[in-house]
């Protein structure tokens, strides 16, 4: 296989792989949130910073699929 | 296909042997701005509020008691709400300045061929490094401040026990990708907004990039806020540490 090839594989399976984790524990995490506030609207105010920070979180494994892919592809 | 993407910033020019790229050009410009506004406004305070006071001290007023909320004691969030309300304050205002329309369009030739001479600043990892290395080595002075240097030492090098000094070895690790998860988690959601804007305009240039014009403004607001609170989360547990390890 072509070097370029590879690479472009290579950057779309990490980026594609790494994006599963992150998406199924952001859906947790905003289910809960949403599910929270449903049932307690006045706490509105304060779960809802808590749950951009926990996303922000969950997120990061996310983001090092993309500076990996990124790396793959410009670097 | 010939989309320009490039993870370094574009040089405009040298000064002497000193690059600059457009984002530190750019970031020099809203720093100017920042720090004459502040210091404008500061003297232009009232008793009396106008408008644009009035929502300037909702802003900071609120932002204080939501710090004071996670820092738990008033003497704490004074001493750390300066630094990190800055730093969310200058990374907002960064990222609000991408969405100037027509801002992109705008380039320059240079020595290095045509380059816009706009660029997102927080897109740009030396700033967004150098900004995390303020946070950690802030985060790292306070728990040294409050344990104590020994103990700070000593919560890393544990010789009780193999499970212990494993675990202290861990916690170590943890510091080290305090940098990496913090910088990237910034630059990587800034960097892949900017990308996704630019191929969604490449593909099909009406209407098909708002949406994600939407998606980008909620980044732009949501992210320098995490940053934010992840200083101050880190920074009220390198305190909190003192606390119940001599309770």
């Amino acid at each position: 296989m072509e070097m370029e090839a590879a690479k472009y594989i290579g950057a779309g399976l990490a980026m594609g792989l790494g994006a599963i984790g992150p998406a199924i524990g952001e859906g947790l995490a905003a289910s809960k949130a949403l599910e929270a506030i449903g049932r307690n609207p006045e706490a509105n105010g304060t779960i809802a910073p808590l749950m951009f920070v926990a996303m922000a979180i969950t997120e990061s494994t996310g983001i090092y699929a993309l500076v990996v892919a990124l790396i793959i592809l410009f670097a | 296909m010939n989309l320009d993407i490039s993870l370094a910033p574009n040089i405009l020019f040298n000064i002497g042997s000193f690059p600059v790229s457009n984002t530190l050009l750019w970031s020099w410009l809203v720093f100017a701005f920042l720090m004459v506004g502040a210091i404008i406004f500061k003297y232009s305070l009232k008793m009396r509020p106008g408008k644009f006071q009035n929502i300037a001290e909702m802003l900071i007023g609120g932002s204080y008691d939501f710090a004071e909320s996670l820092m738990g004691s008033k003497k704490k969030t004074d001493r750390a709400f300066p630094l990190v309300f800055t730093m969310f304050f200058f990374i907002l205002f960064a990222n609000l300045l991408t969405f100037i329309p027509g801002q992109s369009a705008v380039t320059i030739q240079t020595a290095g061929g045509v380059v816009p001479l706009f660029r997102a600043i927080i897109s740009d990892y030396s700033l967004v490094f150098v900004m995390t290395m303020i946070s950690v080595i802030v985060t790292q002075i306070v728990a040294i401040a409050s344990v104590g240097p020994l103990r700070y030492v000593g919560k890393f090098f544990n010789f009780t026990s193999p499970l212990n000094f494993f675990l202290g070895l861990m916690d170590l690790v943890g510091e080290v990708a305090k940098v990496m998860s913090l910088s990237f988690r910034l630059f990587g959601n800034i960097f892949a907004g900017e990308v996704l804007g630019a191929v969604m305009l490449f593909l099909f240039p009406f209407f098909l990039p708002l949406p994600f014009a939407f998606l980008g403004l909620l980044t732009a607001v949501v992210q320098p806020f995490v940053f934010a609170v992840l200083t101050l989360v880190f920074i009220s547990m390198a305190t909190t540490t003192n606390e119940e390890a001599t309770a």
